[in-house]
């Protein structure tokens, strides 16, 4: 419990020129990625995959499946890295987690009653507990966007440092939920607040709620991220979730991470894509790239 | 017309009204015969009833959302491939005129002339009528204050009940120019004309929904036009004083705006006095803002 | 991690493979010809044409001697009479259409040309300089037939023959913005692109040829000073629009003293591009870069001089120098290249002649460290802290890609230091409040002022400057004026 003399003062974030930031991401989205470039891109976004399925329907075997994919996305290659993760509910923990027994695969979860959290704190963190002793290494949280709209930022403070800490030695993406935000100041002043109360990753969406991740959003969270590890030394991972259905736009979400933060952020351990059709598309183009030929979805196994 | 050895029979034009960039029948199943000016059967095209109206409605209050949108070059670039798709359809519209509405070649022509041209013309004026309708206001007190125009939304017309081609596209391209969406009634003696410039469009770049043609009985629907409360104005040409009066009452319910102008023949269509901004104008509000002038 | 703690490495992890645009599609003569009377001559004494990224030498132009230019400006004077004049304005409007649509038709091909004779990067040939050029036409032409609503009250006349000479740093573009409202208003039209990059005016000769315009309404011929000086000094011609340095704008003006001949100048500029503490300050960095290392600061509206709030220069300086990183700097066909080739070897001797005296005056150069290819023209992207209001790179134009970077504590001395020149071009204007966005753009003596952004054209904004940048406005309804006679004054 903090006490009430060290009140939580939100950072002084910088307002957003929305209209720069959309120029900026046009202009860098005709960076042209080709040949050695595209390969590279191609196997980094595999890398930093968290192949996910959060549906109401899901069952032992679709996670199952979805973990057979995570561990080797295609048979007839050996030179395609796995995944980084599968990203699944609360109760298919120790399914993914047996399902991943033996790979490097980390198994992330969804906690804090995604997708909107509503629920009571105590309720809330007593999930992530059950999650992480489940086995899970990743834990993906949701704030308090009602508490954040209405300018409650010490509490959607205190609830992720506390969260931080029922993680124990898990790591923790603090979704932000970027849609139900509406404008680029407020997602600047979310990543602030989540990066100064502790998170290890901040994340723009569940995927549940449109629009899910874009590129001038996920612009505002990496260059608030830039500016945060330039004040505190601490880096801090970002992963855009949902909407991000094609290799041409995630090589455009690569360049962003690129020219915004440079090389150190140009891994899995701290850059996520948080997807599921992504995958196939990405080893669709890359055997393109091997053979010269265009491809059919009818070749690669679903996942 | 029979099967003969050696002579080719026609396949008919099933004419339809033009809705959303679609083309539907009516909901009402009705129909209006058309025949050439010889008397031969032509086309038995949509006579339009009320929920048609109201449908059109519907999608042309969406369709203005996003027209208006569009920066007003790219509506002046659209509105020149309406008259590039028109320019390259002539020799129909031509044999139309003449069969349909019974124009001698050389008026045909002439009105073809000054249709492509009055789109064009219009198409200048997309990004332009704002540099002589809006402004700055040099207000006394220490403020930033300008004066634009923008459109209003959903503009009804009734189109001219003597010139199918002329006529309808004076009145469709000031309307449509500056962001509005509109739905033309049309109830002339050749009514197969609006639908075929209704294809020209369709060809055009233009988001279905911006233009919406409704062939029917200009005395049945006119009154739509000025109850219904989703529309913002309505543009009349050639109205009698009975059905200016009872538009304007209508129009009243919604404090509608309302824009009249006298019908003419084809030939005083072609005059230059019948294509002017300020028939745009009637169709846009004008917003002033202000903003302190200051440290 | 080998980087220092709370620094960013923007370096070759993952780097982008080579992205040219191919130009093998694209073809031209080996010796370029006029374009005088509705068909290409072949001139005599020609210089070469060289790519300023290889040095190599792309084609020969040839140098228009007095005789050519009277022939051109006799064809132009035939034409104004016989064609132009008179005919309605609504047919001179879809000429206009007409090229403003075969310049798109065409984009990509005038797009590797600008790019292999000037030197600019093919995103910005691609995305800036040939979209504007077919928009400037097809406004411009809009206006043909509507002179009569364009100034209440009157009804104005063309002025006759214009004589129009344009720089090398948007070729294309300039072209469009002279050709177009002197088409427009009526007038007939001798114009000579820069002796460096006759290319993309040569290949508009051509779309003017096919969309089958009068012979003599746009004639296009090459050369170099003298011949810009026998056009200004043809007794004939009824206007002259010069785009250029101020030096030679103001020789201009002496040459036709006493004449009746109209005049417009676009020239110079050291624009200032202030940022206030309250700025979005990414925003802000993004719209430096915009203003200054766009078009490797070939522009006479450059923001070459930055103005920062002191309580936040450290910050910006810091986030331009990371910026500055990322820039990429090479062959200008190379999709992912930002900065280009400089146009010519005698302005790369300029831009390195003004950097040695920012170094010599004490000022403190800032470049990225990067590579630059072996052959052709290029500079990296410079700027200087420690240099002062006086310092040779604040006052003079370097046209190059280089910022001086100084300091105030008031909106009042912004204003003062950003009005302290004799230039009026531009500005640019960076805070989240409305009303200073609003007071600065009163108080600066600038024909155009940018709040929160940069270098946005737009063929329906007026462009021009105040004082020793010169005089009269391009784009817009204003852009009619210089073209038109408004009735005895």
């Amino acid at each position: 419990m903090l006490p009430s003399s060290s009140r939580y003062i939100p950072p002084n974030s910088p307002t957003i020129d929305e209209v720069s930031i959309n120029e900026r991401v046009d202009k860098l989205g005709t960076r042209s990625i080709k040949t050695t470039a595209k390969i590279q891109g191609l196997k980094l976004c595999i890398a930093m995959m968290d192949l996910t399925t959060l549906e109401g329907s899901d069952t032992p075997g679709k996670v199952e499946m979805l973990c057979q994919k995570a561990r080797q996305p295609i048979l007839t290659r050996d030179d395609v890295p796995q995944v980084a993760a599968v990203c699944v509910y609360p109760p298919m923990v120790p399914i993914a987690k047996a399902a991943l027994a033996g790979s490097n695969v980390k198994v992330a979860a969804v906690a804090t009653y995604f997708p909107s959290g509503q629920a009571s704190l105590s309720e809330r963190l007593d999930e992530v507990r059950r999650t992480v002793d489940a086995g899970a290494d990743e834990i993906d949280m949701v704030i308090s966007r009602g508490d954040f709209l209405a300018g409650r930022y010490d509490k959607v403070h205190d609830e992720i440092t506390r969260t931080v800490e029922a993680c124990g030695e898990a790591h923790l993406k603090v979704i932000l939920e970027t849609g139900e935000l509406q404008t680029l100041d407020k997602v600047r002043l979310a990543s602030d607040i989540a990066m100064d109360a502790g998170a290890h990753f901040i994340k723009t969406s569940t995927g549940k709620v449109q629009p899910a991740a874009t590129l001038p959003v996920t612009l505002v969270m990496l260059e608030a991220i830039r500016d945060y590890y330039q004040r505190t030394g601490r880096m801090v991972g970002m992963k855009p979730a949902g909407g991000i259905r094609d290799s041409k736009l995630a090589l455009k979400y690569l360049v962003l991470v690129k020219e915004t933060l440079g090389d150190a952020w140009l891994s899995p351990d701290w850059f996520r894509f948080g997807a599921s059709a992504l995958l196939n598309d990405v080893l669709m183009q890359l055997e393109t790239q091997r053979t010269g030929r265009y491809q059919s979805d009818r070749y690669f196994s679903l996942s | 017309m029979s099967d003969t050895q050696g002579e080719r029979l026609q396949i008919l034009k099933t004419y339809k009204l033009y809705i959303g960039g679609a083309f539907p029948r009516s909901e009402s199943g009705r129909y209006l015969q058309v025949k050439t000016v010889g008397g031969r059967f032509m086309a038995n095209i949509a006579r339009a009833s009320r929920k048609d109206f109201r449908q059109a409605v519907v999608v042309a209050r969406k369709a203005h959302e996003s027209w208006h949108k569009k920066s007003a070059f790219n509506r002046g670039q659209i509105l020149y491939r309406v008259a590039e798709m028109l320019e390259s359809r002539r020799s129909g519209f031509q044999a139309m005129l003449v069969e349909a509405a019974g124009y001698g070649p050389d008026n045909a022509r002439a009105e073809l002339d000054a249709a492509i041209d009055r789109i064009v013309w219009y198409a200048g004026w997309a990004d332009k009528f704002h540099q002589i309708a809006g402004n700055t206001n040099p207000v006394a007190s220490a403020h930033f204050n300008f004066s634009f125009p923008e459109a209003m939304g959903v503009v009804a017309v009734l189109s001219s009940k003597q010139c199918p081609l002329l006529g309808l596209v004076s009145a469709l391209a000031p309307v449509i120019v500056s962001g509005n969406a509109c739905i033309i009634i049309v109830d002339d003696p050749a009514p197969t004309i609006a639908i075929e410039l209704a294809e020209v469009l369709a060809v055009s770049d233009l988001p279905g929904g911006v233009v919406n043609i409704l062939t029917g009985l200009r005395s049945e629907l006119f009154v739509q036009a000025g109850s219904h409360m989703d529309v913002d104005g309505v543009f009349a040409v050639g109205s009698d004083q009975e059905e200016k009066k009872k538009l304007q009452i209508e129009a009243a319910e919604a404090v509608k705006r309302t824009f009249f102008v006298d019908d003419a023949s084809p030939s005083e269509w072609l005059a230059e006095s019948r294509q002017s901004p300020y028939w745009i104008l009637p169709f846009v509000e004008f917003k002033t803002a202000w903003h302190p002038i200051g440290v | 991690m080998s980087q220092k703690p709370s620094e960013l490495l923007f370096g070759d992890l993952w780097s982008y493979a080579p992205a040219p645009e191919s130009p093998s599609h694209v073809k031209y003569d080996k010796r370029l010809s006029h374009f005088i009377d509705g068909k290409f001559e072949l001139g005599e004494n020609h210089f070469p044409v060289i790519n300023p990224a290889t040095e190599e030498v792309m084609t020969e132009a040839p140098m228009a001697d007095a005789a050519t230019v009277d022939r051109a400006v006799k064809a132009a004077r035939v034409a104004y009479e016989k064609y132009w004049r008179p005919m309605p304005g609504k047919e001179r409007a879809k000429y206009l259409y007409r090229i403003a649509r075969m310049i798109q038709e065409k984009a990509r091909e005038l797009a590797i040309l600008e790019s292999m004779n000037g030197g600019k990067p093919i995103r910005e040939s691609r995305d800036v300089d040939v979209p504007l050029a077919a928009a400037h036409f097809a406004y411009y032409a809009g206006w043909a037939d509507k002179l009569k609503y364009a100034f209440p009250g009157l009804e104005p006349r063309p002025l006759g023959v214009a004589g129009q000479i344009i720089p090398w740093n948007f070729p294309l573009l300039m072209a469009a913005w002279k050709i177009a409202p002197a088409l427009a208003t009526g007038n007939t039209v001798v114009l000579k692109p820069a002796e460096t990059t006759p290319l993309t005016c040569w290949k508009l000769a051509e779309i003017i040829q096919e969309a089958d315009l009068p012979p003599g309404v746009v004639n296009i011929i090459h050369g170099m000073g003298q011949t810009g000086a026998a056009m200004v000094n043809h007794p004939d011609v009824d206007k002259i629009a010069f785009t250029g340095s101020t030096d030679v704008g103001k020789i201009i003006q002496r040459a036709i003293a006493g004449t009746k001949k109209k005049l417009t100048l676009e020239l110079g500029g050291k624009g200032a591009n202030i940022i206030f503490e309250d700025a979005a300050l990414d925003q802000a960095v993004e719209g430096i870069v915009n203003g200054i290392w766009f078009n490797q600061g070939h522009v006479c509206c450059a923001g070459s001089r930055l103005l920062v709030e002191e309580s936040v220069v450290d910050q910006v300086v810091m986030k331009l120098t990371h910026r500055m990183q990322t820039l990429r700097v090479g062959d200008p066909l190379d999709k992912n290249t930002d900065i280009g080739a400089i146009n010519s070897r005698a302005q790369l001797d300029k831009i390195t002649e003004l950097v040695q005296a920012g170094v010599d005056e004490g000022g403190t150069k800032h470049q990225p460290v990067c590579e630059l290819p072996g052959k052709g023209f290029f500079f990296r992207p410079t700027f200087f802290t420690g240099v002062s209001q006086s310092s040779r790179v604040s006052q003079e134009e370097i046209f190059g890609p280089v910022l001086a970077v100084l300091t105030f504590r008031t909106a009042a001395e912004a204003v003062e230091k950003a009005n302290n020149t004799p230039y009026g071009l531009s500005a640019g204007v960076w805070t989240e409040k409305g009303s200073k966005i609003f007071s600065m753009a009163n108080a600066l003596k600038a024909g155009v002022v940018w709040g929160n952004t940069f270098n946005k054209f737009d063929p329906g904004s007026p462009f021009g400057g105040y004082k020793e940048s010169g005089f009269g406005r391009e784009g817009g309804r204003h852009g009619l004026l210089p073209y038109l006679d408004l009735g005895g004054f």
